[in-house]
Parts: structure tokens; C-alpha cells; sequence
């Protein structure tokens, strides 16, 4: 009999259509403006549950739910202006090992949320935030293992007693040499067994060591350099406050960093690419030696000319008492005796123990601290582009040693926002290597939601007009093929909203041309239908022979529409992706609704039924 | 309904011929307006609270050394769009907070950041050569499947009318100036797709009536497949226009491009899936024979 379908197919597209419905409906409901509540280094507890809310109620706000999970808390409120009060009240009561970020959170009901139901994952271009591109400056960081591995060099010559006249580092790779060809013998038997990481040529006759580091070294270097930089750029964008942020590795050397929501981009960027650390040294010499040294440009072998900030120059000793990375703890206070911005700090055990025994020796003797900042900057002239690595280090405060101490001491001399931003930079840790801002797109919250207002109008208009014109083209079968359409997008919304992708304004494009393309697979039937009603068939023969002869057609059609799609996504770039993914998505859902969905439709309206004429 | 379109393929071959030589030399001549995601810069999008002035915001950044800002209003006069090339002096990303600075100072009322752009120049430069790869291996994979499916000569005829569409649509971008950014590179590839989507539609039908109707002329099954398939490219064009329309006037100013390219692009598809194929196909010689080796596919398909 024509035009039956089995019971199984009626079934599976009931199914399909609830569980999309389902599935599609957390989309209806709106966000709740919240706070967002972690802690540092542990998971949050029911403790820590009563004592934010208690913090918050004696505020006198409304809170709406409270919810545990995944070791943090999450705060829903009544409006931006409770969830604002409350976020500058937490960060007031609660201890600095927490951490608070605006947030607003689906307001997804219980029982859709039980099903694990969410709605679509808005991308940044809609909610508004930021996107970063960094590249990681892997010459730097080759550069600085080098370095770590020429003092490593001289440090076990110097113990094993093998005599050397100098080690040197350039492009090419690191330099050792001798006088005698004993000596030069010695090291070249001993140094590979020590260095696994460097390969070592000999060169007797300019008494030279030629070292290099292996490939396996830089590839390792490279990557635990990325990784490392990762790792901090995480910390500090927790330490920005923001929640839901997207903190990943691209290609080899390059990282992406999206702050949904974020104002502040000016602050976020300088905190993101900042690799400021310090250095303490000890002071030498007299003022009036380090005025000479700065005319002469001469300076003692075992002292390096520094600058303050406000120019004058200090004589600093070579050797490092503690740098920036042993620095566990930092907070941005009040110097308690003249009131300025300072810098307390605690530093680890080692760190510690350095400090005690060289403020033990030197008590009354100046010590500086030096500020160090890494720059990268890529800078194209004509085609050739090249990258321009500065450092600058300045000596932000010389102060006279006044009693011992060890793991905890105060660093004045900034002004306030720089004492908040070291503190913070201290806290997250170093970056290894530098990192260039290659790439931003910031999208301000008022382009966002005028992004989404668009998006939905053109989506909900385009949609309407093809309704209207199918209804009118093709009569019942227009509207047969307007009720597949409407399902299509249901099945759309549902599996973007299921998988998680991020949701973007190309992506709501997409999601419009999908709208205007899936009909094509009926419009090809509903000609097809005609067109053997022309040639004298029976309305039932017609339906049956136009779905038949359409399908390798719509096959073909949509394949190749699916292959430009497919490789629009393995190559496009951030936004274009996007497109893609909705643009294949609804290639497939389309295919679905528009011929087994319409058939079902039709088959069950027309099927073993005595026709005369077909509404066409 | 039978027109008769093969008759008229040779004034419908100069027409496309004249319009791709005039793409083509515009492309030559004028190039392309690439937008900062190719060429690398910066983009600042700014909201004031009344009509923007912008000869004072000329001013003001011409004031703060930024004598190369291009001010242009962006979708509404309130809106303004600052737009800076990449400059070998400096390149970095806090330009863009600069700019903004300066913008804060000439207007009484609050100014909102709407949108910052920083495309750094290696960016712009890989953004570019992956677009150009993009195309190039869309186009491949197309002419392969569609050898597959069909055979030889209706994969050319698919891919010139593919290159017709895809060199007139980027040639009126290059005549009217318009921005190409990424997300025009992204219509232009939904352009592929679509253009062949048509295309592929003719072709099965010419395959199809080769096979089953005898003793007719190649220009004659041509004529016959284009007038029953005419019903569906029009409107599936127009459905697909309907949609497009909607989203230029109502997808808002950022979006303006991706749907200019695909409002052009299914123009052009729908006539060069018309003319551009089959015409071509004429060209090789079409002939029955060509259709007849595959005769097993029929009984492939399987309806649902």
C-alpha cells in the first residue's frame, strides 16, 4: 500500500521532537544576575555557604538561591543592583583567599536543570567580554634556558676543578673555553654525562666547546613553557574575578583568553601580558660612588648600575638575594609608619632562609628592590615583520637594613595601583616566557545585547516571511512543510543548547540561511509531486514518486553544501566557525524534518485514502 | 512553462564573460577594501549619546597623533567607527584604549565602548593565506565529489559556474569598495555551497533525462531539464533571498557584508546554475553516451 509509514517512524519522530522540545526550552527562560564565590586552594563547603549568606543578609539583600557545586558557591539575586552590593560586600568580609566574580547565571528550572538542560552557550560577541590571542615569545624562553644552563655550566666546571677561561652564550648556542687542551679534554669527558639536555662539539683548535641544545630540549622547553604560562594566566584571571572564563592552548606557541563580561579591558590586559618580578639585591658602595660610576660608566666588577625611578643611579651587587618567584603570598596595604601604598610579602622556606642570613650579616647596609618588567612587540616594515624584546628594570626603593627578618617584610615605593597590580602579579606567579597580545576583539555589553536583539529580530522576521510564502505557494503542502521548518529550528536550538557550542553572531547568520535553504529539500519534493500529477498520475502515485525521485537530489545538494561547511570550520577562524556550526548542523536537522518529517505529515493526512485532488 | 534557454546561451556567455573580465580587472585594478582582520589594525566602535560630531572627533585624534584615524559613522549617527592601519612605529594592543581616551574627550556626555579590534600583523597575514587555503580546498573537495557522483563534465560545468559565481560576487565587492572581512569570506564559501547546492539540482536532472528520453538533441534535454527544474531555483532563490533580506535590514550594521555577499552570490548562482553549467556542458560536447556508464547508481537511491 502507498504512502504508510511503519509504526517505529511515527515513534522516532515523536521522540526526536519531544526530547528537542525539552531540551530547547531552558533557551525561554532569562539569567540571573549572581555572584560567583571560589577560594583559592580548597573547595567550598556548607560552612562557607551559611557564612556568605549570613554576610550578605546583614546587608539587608534578597537572595534568591544559594547553590553548591563544584566546590563553589554560586548566588542568584533579584537584580544587577543586589548582586553588585553583594559582591563588594564578600570581597569586604570575606579573607583574600576567596575569590569573587560577577556572574549571571542561567535561570534554567530545577527539574529542566536535573535533566542536565541548558541553553545555548552565548558566545563573546553576544554576551559581551573579551578575547585575547597571545603569543608566546619561545625565542625568550629558549633564551632564558640557555642562560640557566650556562650558570649551571660554570657552577660544576668550577666544582669539579676543571679550569676554563669563559663561557659565553650567543644565537648559535653556548661557548666554553680553555687554555690548556688538558682541561679542554677533561670537560668535553665529563660535561655530556652531566648535560643530558645539550649536545657538545669539540673545537681543539680554537681550545673551544660548541653546546647546543637538543631538539628534544627546545621541543620540551617550548611546551612546558606554554604550559607554565598557562597555568599563571589562569591564576591571574582568577584573581581578576571573572567567572566562566576560557583560558586554552592554540597551535604551538599561542594561547586564547576570553573574559566573558569584563569591563575593565585597559586593566585586564595590562595584568594578562604583564611579567613584572622582582629582584633584591644589596646595595654598594656610597652615594658618591655610584654618582661616579654613573659619569665614568665605570663600575666595581661586582656591581651592576641600577636607576630609581626618579633617575638617580644605585650600584646593586651582581648576586641575587631572593627574586620574584620565591614570593608565595603578596597584598597590596598601607605602609603602617608614613602612611604610602606598600607591598607585604611572604616569601617560601629557601627564600626565606636567603633573606635571614643576608639581613642577619648586613644589618644597617642598604638593600634594593628592582623592578623588572619583559616587553615583546611585533612590528611589521614593509613585508618583513619582526619582534622588538625590551626589558626595563628600575630600582623602585633603596632602604637601610634595620633589623633581620625573613619570610614576611613590606616593599614601599609605588604608587597605589601599581602596589595592587605587583601584589597581584605576585600572587599568580611569573609568566616563564613573555606573552604578545596578538589579536583582541572586546565587544562592550551594549553591542552584546543589541547583537542578540538583531540577531533574534532577523531570525523570527526571516522565518515568518518564508511561513507566509509557503503557505501561499504551495497551499496545504506549504503549510505541511512550515510545520517541518518550525521543528527544524526547534531540533537546531536543542542540539546547539545540547552540545555546548558557542553561539555567535555569524553563527545567528547561519542559523538564518539554514531557515531559507531547508525548505529547498521540500520545494524539491512539493515540483516534483506536481510535476507527476501533470504527467497524469494518481495523487497517491504523485506523493509517493515525487519523495522517490527527490532524494538523491536533495542527497547530492546537501552533501556538497555539507563539504563547503565542514571545511569552513576545519580552517576558519574564531568567528567563522561559528558559522559553520550551525550551518552544517542545520543541513543535517533540515534533511530530517523536511523528508521524514513531512512524509510522516503527509502520510498520515493523505495515506490509504481515496484522493482526488492534492492541495499543491 | 517551456522557455527555450539554450537558444539565448550565446548572449548569456558574452554577458558573463563581460562581467567576469569587469570582476576580474577590478580585482587587478582596484583590489579588494580587505578589512583589519586581513590587513591587520585596529577598530574602535564608539556610541555617543547624541549625533556624533565627527570633524571634532577628526580633530581630537589628529590632536593625539592619531592623524591616520579613518572617522566614519557606523549604522546609525550616533555610532562611529575609528579605524587605524597597522603602523610600524608602534603596534600594540593598548592602542585601542588610547583611542577610546581620546574619544571620552569630545563629547560632554558619557561615550560607550562598543567594540575594540586588534588584528596583529602576523595575524592578519595567516588570516588571510587560511581564507585563500579555505577556498581552494572547498573547490577541490567539490570537484572530487562531484566527479564521484556524476562524472567528469558535469564537474567542470559545477565548478566554472562555482568560479563565475565566486569571481563576479568578490569582483562587485572590489567595484563598490566594500569591506571584506571574515565573516564575507564566510558567506562567500555559504556562496559555494549554495551555488552548487543549485547547480548540482540541473545537473541531476539533465543526467536524468538522458537517460530516459531517446532520440532527442543534447540542446534540446538541456532545454527540457533547466524548464523543470526552473520552478524550484526560483524558489528556493527566492526563499533564501527572503531570509537574506531579512537579515541585511535587520542583522544590523556588522553583519551588513555577510549578507550583501550572499544576497549577490545566489543571484548570480541561480542564473549561472541556469546558464553557466549547462552552457558549459554544450561546450564539451555533452552526449547520451557520457550518462550511460553508471546506469547501476538507480538502483542505489532509496527513497525514505
Amino acid at each position: 500500500m502507498l504512502n504508510q509509514y511503519p509504526l517505529w517512524k511515527y515513534i522516532l519522530l515523536i521522540v526526536v521532537l519531544v526530547f528537542s522540545s525539552v531540551f530547547a526550552l531552558p533557551n525561554l527562560y532569562g539569567e540571573d544576575p549572581s555572584v560567583q564565590i571560589s577560594h583559592r586552594t580548597k573547595s567550598l563547603t556548607d560552612d562557607d555557604k551559611l557564612t556568605v549568606e549570613q554576610v550578605i543578609k546583614a546587608k539587608d539583600i534578597k537572595i534568591l538561591e544559594t547553590e553548591l557545586g563544584q566546590g563553589r558557591l554560586l548566588v542568584r539575586f533579584e537584580n544587577t543592583e543586589a548582586q553588585l552590593i553583594a559582591a563588594s560586600t564578600l570581597k569586604e568580609n570575606l579573607d583574600k583567599q576567596y575569590l569573587i566574580a560577577l556572574n549571571l547565571a542561567p535561570a534554567t528550572p530545577d527539574w529542566l536543570r536535573a535533566l542536565s538542560a541548558a541553553p545555548m552557550y552565548l558566545g563573546l560577541d553576544l554576551r559581551g567580554g573579551v578575547h585575547f590571542l597571545m603569543e608566546v615569545d619561545m625565542v625568550a624562553a629558549i633564551k632564558r634556558l640557555e642562560e640557566s644552563m650556562l650558570s649551571d655550566i660554570r657552577s660544576y666546571l668550577r666544582e669539579e676543578k676543571i679550569r676554563y677561561r669563559g663561557v659565553r652564550r650567543d644565537d648559535t648556542g653556548l661557548h666554553i673555553s680553555f687554555r690548556e687542551l688538558a682541561h679542554l679534554q677533561q670537560a668535553s669527558e665529563q660535561l655530556p654525562r652531566q648535560f643530558s639536555d645539550l649536545t657538545f662539539i669539540d673545537d681543539e683548535a680554537t681550545l673551544s666547546i660548541h653546546a647546543k641544545l637538543t631538539e628534544d630540549a627546545v621541543r620540551e622547553e617550548k611546551k612546558s613553557a606554554l604550559q607554565q604560562n598557562i597555568i599563571t594566566l589562569r591564576n591571574r584571571v582568577n584573581e581578576l574575578g571573572v567567572a566562566e572564563p576560557v583560558i586554552q592552548q592554540q597551535g604551538n606557541a599561542r594561547i586564547v583568553v576570553q573574559l566573558p563580561g569584563i569591563q575593565d579591558t585597559a586593566g585586564a590586559k595590562k595584568i594578562l601580558g604583564a611579567t613584572a618580578t622582582l629582584e633584591f639585591r644589596m646595595a654598594e658602595g656610597t652615594r658618591a660612588d655610584w654618582a661616579d660610576a654613573e659619569k665614568t660608566g665605570r663600575t666595581p666588577l661586582n656591581a651592576v648600575l641600577y636607576h630609581e625611578r626618579d633617575g638617580s643611579p644605585v650600584l646593586l651587587n651582581r648576586r641575587v638575594i631572593v627574586t620574584g618567584d620565591q614570593i608565595v603570598d603578596a597584598a597590596s596595604t598601607i605602609d603602617s609608619q608614613n602612611g604610602t601604598p606598600a607591598v607585604s610579602v611572604r616569601l617560601n622556606g629557601k627564600g626565606a632562609d636567603k633573606m635571614g642570613d643576608t639581613t642577619r650579616v648586613n644589618l644597617g647596609n642598604p638593600m634594593g628592590v628592582v623592578f623588572i618588567e619583559n616587553k615583546v612587540e611585533t612590528k611589521k616594515v614593509g613585508d618583513t615583520v619582526t619582534k622588538h624584546r625590551t626589558t626595563t628594570k628600575e630600582v623602585i626603593n633603596v632602604a637601610t637594613i634595620q633589623g633581620q627578618f625573613s619570610s614576611r617584610f613590606q616593599i614601599t615605593g609605588l604608587e597605589s595601583q601599581e602596589a595592587r597590580d605587583l601584589a597581584l602579579l605576585l600572587r599568580a606567579g611569573s609568566l616563564r616566557a613573555p606573552v604578545e597580545i596578538i589579536e583582541e576583539r572586546t565587544v562592550g555589553p551594549s553591542l552584546g545585547r543589541d547583537n542578540i536583539e538583531k540577531g533574534f529580530m532577523s531570525v523570527v522576521i526571516g522565518f515568518c516571511l518564508v511561513l507566509v510564502f509557503m503557505a501561499v505557494y504551495y497551499k496545504g503542502f506549504g503549510l505541511i512543510a512550515n510545520v517541518a521548518l518550525t521543528a527544524n529550528l526547534i531540533i537546531i536550538i536543542a542540539v546547539l543548547s545540547l552540545l555546548q557550542a558557542t553561539l555567535t553572531l555569524p553563527g545567528i547568520a547561519g542559523i538564518v540561511l539554514t531557515v531559507g535553504m531547508a525548505v529547498d529539500a521540500n520545494v524539491l519534493i512539493f515540483e516534483r509531486i506536481k510535476e507527476e500529477i501533470k504527467n497524469g498520475n494518481s495523487p497517491q502515485a504523485s506523493i509517493h514518486a515525487g519523495y522517490e525521485k527527490a532524494f538523491s537530489t536533495i542527497t547530492d545538494a546537501n552533501v556538497t553544501t555539507l563539504l563547503a561547511a565542514i571545511v569552513l570550520f576545519t580552517l576558519g577562524a574564531g568567528p567563522i566557525k561559528g558559522f559553520a556550526i550551525t550551518l552544517s548542523i542545520g543541513i543535517i536537522t533540515s534533511m530530517f524534518t523536511a523528508i521524514v518529517g513531512t512524509r510522516a505529515i503527509v502520510n498520515v493526512l493523505y495515506g490509504n485514502r481515496e484522493l482526488k485532488k492534492l492541495s499543491i | 512553462m517551456n522557455i527555450n534557454f539554450m537558444n539565448k546561451r550565446k548572449p548569456a556567455m558574452v554577458l558573463s564573460a563581460l562581467l567576469m573580465i569587469a570582476a576580474i580587472g577590478s580585482l587587478i585594478t582596484n583590489g579588494l577594501n580587505l578589512g583589519i582582520d586581513f590587513t591587520g589594525g585596529y577598530l574602535i566602535e564608539a556610541g555617543y549619546q547624541s549625533d556624533a560630531d565627527l570633524d571634532k572627533i577628526r580633530g581630537a585624534l589628529s590632536g593625539a597623533d592619531f592623524s591616520d584615524a579613518q572617522v566614519q559613522n557606523f549604522g546609525s549617527s550616533k555610532d562611529i567607527i575609528v579605524r587605524i592601519a597597522p603602523r610600524t612605529d608602534i603596534n600594540k594592543a593598548t592602542i585601542g584604549d588610547n583611542i577610546l581616551e581620546v574619544l571620552k574627550t569630545t563629547s560632554e556626555q558619557e561615550v560607550t565602548m562598543r567594540r575594540v579590534e586588534f588584528v596583529g600583523p602576523q595575524i592578519g597575514d595567516e588570516l588571510r593565506d587560511d581564507g585563500g587555503i579555505a577556498l581552494l580546498v572547498a573547490l577541490g573537495g567539490i570537484l572530487i565529489y562531484i566527479s564521484l557522483r556524476f562524472q567528469l563534465k558535469s564537474a567542470v560545468g559545477a565548478i566554472l559556474a562555482l568560479v563565475h559565481d565566486v569571481v563576479i560576487t568578490i569582483g562587485i565587492f572590489s567595484i563598490l569598495q566594500l569591506e571584506f572581512d571574515l565573516t564575507v569570506l564566510a558567506s562567500i564559501l555559504a556562496v559555494i555551497g549554495y551555488s552548487l547546492n543549485d547547480t548540482v539540482v540541473v545537473l541531476d536532472r539533465i543526467r536524468e533525462t538522458f537517460r530516459n528520453i531517446r532520440k532527442t538533441s543534447p540542446e534540446d534535454i538541456l532545454n527540457i531539464s533547466i524548464n523543470q527544474t526552473l520552478a524550484r531555483t526560483l524558489v528556493t532563490s527566492l526563499t533564501t533571498l527572503l531570509v537574506l533580506i531579512a537579515l541585511f535590514i535587520f542583522g544590523g550594521e556588522i553583519i551588513h557584508g555577510f549578507a550583501t555577499a550572499l544576497i549577490i552570490g545566489v543571484v548570480i548562482g541561480t542564473y549561472s546554475s541556469i546558464y553557466i553549467a549547462s552552457s558549459a556542458l554544450m561546450l564539451m560536447n555533452i552526449h547520451k553516451q557520457d550518462f550511460l556508464v553508471v546506469a547501476k547508481e538507480e538502483v542505489v537511491d532509496e527513497a525514505p
